[in-house]
């Protein structure tokens, strides 16, 4: 049994970036558009912290501190958004919210 | 800071940026209450006219001296490395436009009292910057602020139209705003080139007026900048074949937007060519000055004859504009000190009389909820103050003599034909036949005939206070013309002089700096 | 001559204070400005006239209130006395207050008398800076003056269908007129520098070379000036081409018709004709245009007034007749007998129209006179006088305008025998047509309703005074003219300094020629007063004898006024119209902002090609989001 290595890392961040576009291109549900592009925030997150670490640098993993910080208020603001949007359009399905054209 | 400096004390720049910053209490203020605000416009709007008429008389009496003269703000250097500054200065050519600006605001305010009925906020800070914008326009010396000022009027306006307008508003806003946009843009590369050759030339930027004057393109380039000048400045006139967004603003502007469109806006074009278009471009093509005096023939002509036939009592006056801002260019173009007097005065003219004209549309309209002809008719008889408004409104604007139309008439037609343009000038003159014509027809079918209708309520007393001043001014101008020209003589000649001297000296070919003393005129 | 001042202002003061009081409802306050701010300007003016004229030799006496504008168009407001504007005050001021005195009892009814009246004033303003001023501005001023104050009257009666539509006809056409005279005087001061009348003329008579080289159009500048300013009297004294709007006038009420229509506005084209008489003596060309065309008015117009039924309407284009006289005598180069019939004919002309008045008044505005008839028992001085008048205009010794008409058929004689008959046709014709008039209204049989029988009644005498002053005058001012056989000539001895006299051309008839002249001009009024007599004494059916004996197409063209209005709409007024409608419709809406129109839809035609691949649809802008990161990612490796 090999040591969990960079790559192992990698190639997860790699496939849970690929599921979180998938779902983000695919679903039809707000929330989970929502919810997939936090996956491939966060995978890119792994694969810094990953990164940094094989490379004993520390300035990659306090940027993800950063970035944990501005997700977390996108994440705020983005809830907000489908919170409103849901009170005022009774959906949050995005095939029916086309109003980016008037 | 400097500007704040100028702000504190009686200057132009107070005079220009008064209005914005009266705007700053009304953002706060309670929209409900629009009685106030509407007080607080009308009180400002005359605060502002007392200033600037302060400040002209202090300007005038200062020297003893019997002409306005030439009276710059301090000027503040914004971006020094293109020689882009902030420059005021107030001469007898922008001095009675400014006090007509001034002056007609409390007047479109008293007018709009009660047709506007909604947003009145809105209403009065679009209204407080656009009067910024041009004043700010018509005292501009740096050519790059001019153009911001330009600009600076068309948001306001663009508003004004779209949001109290009409039925057609959104149609007529958009067409006002795109005309004017693709006539200012070519300017705005226009004063850009100029700048740059002034730096060949010179060895550093500048867009400072009296600067520019001293720098001669060749006349091949001045001609393409004339173009990019003539095309913002036609548009905004109107000249023909550019008028077609006069009628349709004018018609679907609230009264006070078409009281300033008319008496002020449409000012800037002329007052454009009279400042920039003439001076800057003297070796522009004899057959280029000679299409635009026949514009402004045709102008004359056609848009009377237009005029005679509309069915709607806006869109008749709207077109009357464009004979009248005909004879202004006519004057203009036709390069005499007479032509350039009456032009002037002829601007001041057209302000009053058409002004009035189109408050008096606004309060027929509120009465009768029509402007069409065909369902007005014996106003004469409910309403006789009003049709006394009417009548002397519609004599001064048909030229009649005693009044003001006829002084700029005559001085405009006699320059031209002292200029030269003998069988323009013949042709101008049956302009004045035909503005007979139509006005007559205007009066036939409002004042006059029998009354059918229910309203009697003559005039209010807001209106009163609207109208009298105006009529007041049409007589005085009519009956002691030469109090009002006089002031305004020496700026023009100086303009003329310059042109001259500028036209006299031989022809570059590359951009050269030439010795002219322009400093002469400047303080 | 501060007392100009007076005189002129005093009208003005008067529109203004009836106008304030037009809003209110007193009509003893509007009557008596009225009457005392044109008194007033009366007695002064009769004062200062008697001491300018009996002066030892008067001179011209300029007055300048201030500079209208200054260098380099340098005009002044200024006036200007001298014999010729002191006979024009003497008529406009005296004939003016007369006739607001008859005003006061003939419009006492009327719901607009203070608008009435401060209207009348105004005019009488106008009028005196049309005949007081020293330069061409202020008479333009006053010219066009009187054209707004004639507009306002003539619509007087707004609420008719009727007079809006003439006022407007009147303004417009005589705003053509103006703008010949504007042209005049664009070039008299691209020329001289300067508008006064004297430094012009003055300017003109001692420049040889400028009387002798073609300005342009083969005239001389001397004759293009005498020509601009003829047309500009065309119009203002309703001469042809120009006449049309003055018979349309008469929808204004009656004395305005008097004042306005007959004695003073309209003869303003005359006094200019005169003012600047040294202009056309020295272009024989244009005189000969005056002449031809004032002759051609004159019996042109006589011969319509032959058929009218409307009592003002015969007056009307009797107006426009005399005129023709006029200029006639201007024409043949007789100035002074042209002021001459200027002034009997204010008096005459303003007696018969007040007269007509007087009559309309009775008939509760009927103005056919076919419906009228007998009015002589119930109406005596009118009677009297409008007989009075009637005599006077058709030309019988001794009234005045025997005394004008036949100076005029004398110089017209030398001038030119064909015109000359011409002339005394259109004598006899003016006595016709008078007679007919005269006997239709007065004598016979009474036409009308029962109901307005009821109501005939002699007017007040404010109304009969002026009938009777008017009358008086018409019957003696005569004599300050020539008289036949003597050579004594007043009117001609205080006008002679105004007249320029290049080369002496006075009539020096011997008497037997002269006793010829007096005679066939008094023939042809009497012939004219004999056939009016024989046809019409039974009533209108006179009018049928008299279409029997002159054919019955010439009777239509007659009555139908030789069709020149519509003449005038089909060949001038619905071109016009048309053109301007397809300016508007066509070249405004189609060509131009179709142009524009076309402009914008292509930009949006090409916008609306992007605006495809903008669907709102959030999966899609995803979609072009990712593709965009292959393509870059595939560009940066590959």
């Amino acid at each position: 049994m090999s040591v969990v290595g960079f790559s192992h890392y990698f190639f997860l961040g790699l496939i849970l970036f690929s599921i979180g576009a998938l779902g983000a291109l695919t679903r039809r549900n707000g929330i989970t558009i929502f919810l997939s592009i936090e996956l491939m925030l966060n995978s890119v997150n792994l694969i810094l912290v990953s990164y940094a670490s094989t490379n004993g640098n520390l300035a990659g993993q306090i940027l993800v501190f950063f970035m944990f910080a501005i997700a977390a208020a996108e994440a705020a603001v983005g809830l907000a958004f489908f919170i409103a949007i849901y009170k005022h359009r009774r959906t949050i399905n995005i095939d029916r919210l086309t109003f980016l054209r008037w | 800071m400097k500007f704040l400096e100028l702000l504190t004390n009686p200057s132009l720049t107070l005079i220009v940026f008064f209005p914005t910053l009266a705007a700053i209490p009304l953002l706060v203020a309670n929209k409900r209450n629009e009685k106030r605000i509407k007080w607080y416009l009308l009180v400002v709007f005359t605060a502002e006219f007392l200033l600037s008429a302060y400040l002209v008389t202090l300007l005038y009496l200062k020297d003893g001296i019997k002409y306005f003269p030439l009276v710059a703000d301090p000027t503040i250097p914004w971006l020094p490395r293109y020689g882009i500054a902030y420059r005021l200065a107030i001469d007898g050519i922008s001095m009675p436009l400014i006090l007509l600006t001034t002056f007609i605001m409390p007047i479109v305010i008293l007018g709009s009292w009660s047709s506007i009925k909604k947003h009145w906020k809105l209403y009065g800070i679009s209204l407080l910057i656009l009067t910024t914008g041009i004043l700010g326009a018509f005292l501009a010396y740096d050519l790059i602020l001019f153009y911001i000022f330009w600009e600076v009027m068309l948001v306001p306006m663009y508003l004004i139209i779209g949001v109290w307008g009409g039925e057609r508003r959104i149609y007529a806003a958009v067409k006002f705003f795109l005309y004017t946009l693709a006539g200012s843009l070519p300017m705005l590369l226009a004063i850009l080139w100029l700048g740059w050759r002034f730096s060949k030339a010179a060895g550093y930027w500048s867009f400072h007026y009296l600067e520019l004057l001293t720098m001669l393109l060749p006349p091949q380039e001045q001609l393409w900048l004339f173009i990019g000048f003539a095309l913002a400045f036609a548009i905004k006139v109107p000249l023909f074949p550019l008028h077609t967004w006069l009628p349709d603003a004018h018609v679907e502007a609230p009264t006070g937007g078409s009281v300033i469109l008319a008496a002020v806006l449409l000012k800037l074009g002329t007052y454009g060519f009279m400042r920039f278009g003439v001076p800057l471009f003297p070796h522009v093509k004899e057959e280029v000055i000679d299409l635009i005096l026949v514009l402004s023939l045709i102008g004359i002509i056609y848009a009377a004859l237009v005029a005679w036939v509309q069915e709607d009592m806006k869109k008749l006056i709207a077109y009357s504009s464009v004979a009248h801002l005909g004879f202004v260019t006519l004057g203009i173009f036709s390069m005499t000190e007479i032509s350039w007097s009456g032009a002037l005065l002829q601007m001041v003219n057209h302000g009053l009389s058409t002004g009035a004209l189109f408050l008096l549309v606004g309060m027929i309209y509120e009465r009768f909820h029509t402007k069409k002809f065909k369902e007005l008719g014996g106003l004469a008889q409910p309403l006789p103050l009003l049709a006394f408004f009417l009548v002397f409104s519609a004599m001064a604007s048909a030229g009649l003599p005693g009044l003001n139309g006829f002084v700029g008439e005559l001085m405009i037609l006699t320059g031209t034909y002292i200029g030269g343009y003998k069988i323009y000038t013949v042709i101008g003159a049956i302009g004045v036949i035909l503005a007979a014509l139509y006005l007559l027809r205007m009066l036939k079918e409002t004042v006059w005939g029998e009354y059918t209708g229910a309203v009697k309520k003559d005039l209010h007393s807001y209106e009163k206070m609207a109208l009298f001043p105006l009529a007041v001014l049409m007589l005085l101008i009519g009956i002691i013309p030469s109090v009002f020209i006089k002031p305004s003589q020496e700026s023009i000649l100086q303009t003329l002089k310059i042109y001259s001297v500028r036209k006299n000296y031989p022809k570059v070919t590359k951009p050269l700096i030439i010795p002219i003393d322009i400093d002469k005129e400047k303080k | 001559m501060t007392s100009l001042i007076a005189i002129v202002l005093l009208p003005f003061l008067g529109a203004v204070v009836n106008g304030i009081l037009s809003f209110s409802n007193s009509k003893r306050a509007v009557t008596f400005t009225a009457l005392a701010t044109t008194g007033g300007s009366l007695v002064i003016a009769l004062y200062t006239i008697w001491r300018y004229l009996t002066e030892l030799s008067p001179q011209p006496i300029e007055y300048v209130l201030y500079k209208w504008l200054e260098k380099p168009l340098e005009i002044q407001i200024s006036f200007l006395l001298d014999p010729l504007s002191a006979i024009m005050l003497f008529v406009v001021t005296f004939v003016g207050f007369f006739i607001h005195l008859y005003s006061t009892g003939y419009m006492s009814d009327d719901e607009g008398y203070g608008r009435y009246f401060a209207y009348l004033n105004l005019f009488m303003g106008m009028m005196l800076l049309l005949i007081l001023g020293s330069n061409l501005l202020v008479t333009f001023i006053g010219w066009e003056g009187v054209g707004l104050c004639s507009y306002l009257l003539i619509g007087f009666y707004y609420k008719q269908d009727e007079p809006p539509r003439a006022s407007m006809k009147a303004f417009v056409v005589n705003r053509i007129g103006d703008f010949a005279f504007l042209i005049a005087i664009f070039i008299s001061f691209a020329h001289f520098a300067t508008l006064e009348y004297r430094e012009i003329l003055n300017a003109i008579a001692t420049n040889q070379q400028l009387q002798d080289t073609v300005y342009i159009f083969g005239l001389t500048l001397p004759a293009l000036l005498a020509l601009l300013l003829f047309i500009a009297a065309t119009g203002k004294s309703a001469q042809l081409p120009l006449y049309v709007w003055l018979p349309d006038a008469m929808a204004g009420p009656t004395p305005v018709s008097a004042l306005i229509h007959a004695a003073t506005m309209v003869t303003a084209g005359v006094y200019l004709l005169t003012r600047t008489n040294l202009l056309f003596q020295l272009s024989p060309n244009i005189l000969k245009l005056v002449t031809l065309i004032s002759v051609a008015t004159a019996f042109m117009a006589a011969s319509i007034a032959i058929a009218q039924r409307d009592i003002k309407k015969v007056l009307a284009y009797s107006t426009v007749s005399q005129l023709g006289y006029m200029f006639l005598a201007a024409g043949v180069g007789a100035f002074v007998v042209s002021i001459f019939h200027l002034f009997t004919h204010a008096f005459f002309k303003a007696l018969l129209f007040l007269g007509s008045g007087s009559v309309i008044h009775a008939m509760e505005g009927e103005q056919d006179i076919y419906k009228m008839g007998g009015l002589k028992q119930h109406l005596p001085h009118t009677y009297i006088t409008f007989l009075i008048g009637t005599l006077a205009i058709a030309g019988f010794p001794p009234l005045a305008g025997f005394f004008s008409k036949d100076a005029i058929l004398a110089y017209t004689y030398d001038h030119s025998k064909a015109i000359y008959f011409i002339g005394l046709i259109t004598a006899g014709l003016t006595s016709f047509y008078m007679f007919r008039m005269f006997i239709l209204t007065f004598h016979g049989e009474f036409r009308g309703t029962e109901e307005q029988r009821k109501h005939l009644h002699e007017s007040p005498p404010s109304m009969t005074l002026p009938l009777w002053i008017l009358a008086i005058g018409s019957a003696f001012v005569g004599f300050i003219g020539k008289i036949p056989f003597t050579h004594y000539d007043l009117f001609g001895k205080i006008l002679s300094p105004v007249i320029v006299k290049l080369e002496e051309k006075a009539v020096h008839h011997d008497v037997l020629h002269e006793v010829l002249l007096i005679t066939l001009s008094v023939v042809a009024a009497l012939l004219g007063l004999v056939a009016a007599k024989v046809l019409y004494s039974q009533g209108p059916t006179g009018d049928e004898r008299l279409k029997s004996i002159i054919t019955a197409p010439l009777y239509t063209l007659l009555k139908g006024k030789y069709f020149v209005d519509e003449l005038y709409t089909f060949v001038i007024v619905t071109p016009l119209r048309t053109t301007a409608n397809i300016l508007w419709r066509f070249v405004d809406q189609l060509i131009i902002d179709g142009t524009l129109h076309l402009a914008a839809g292509i930009v949006q035609l090409i916008s609306a090609l992007g605006s495809f691949t903008t669907t709102g649809n959030l999966r899609n802008y995803m979609l072009y989001f990712v593709i965009g990161i292959i393509l870059l990612i595939a560009y940066t490796v590959g």
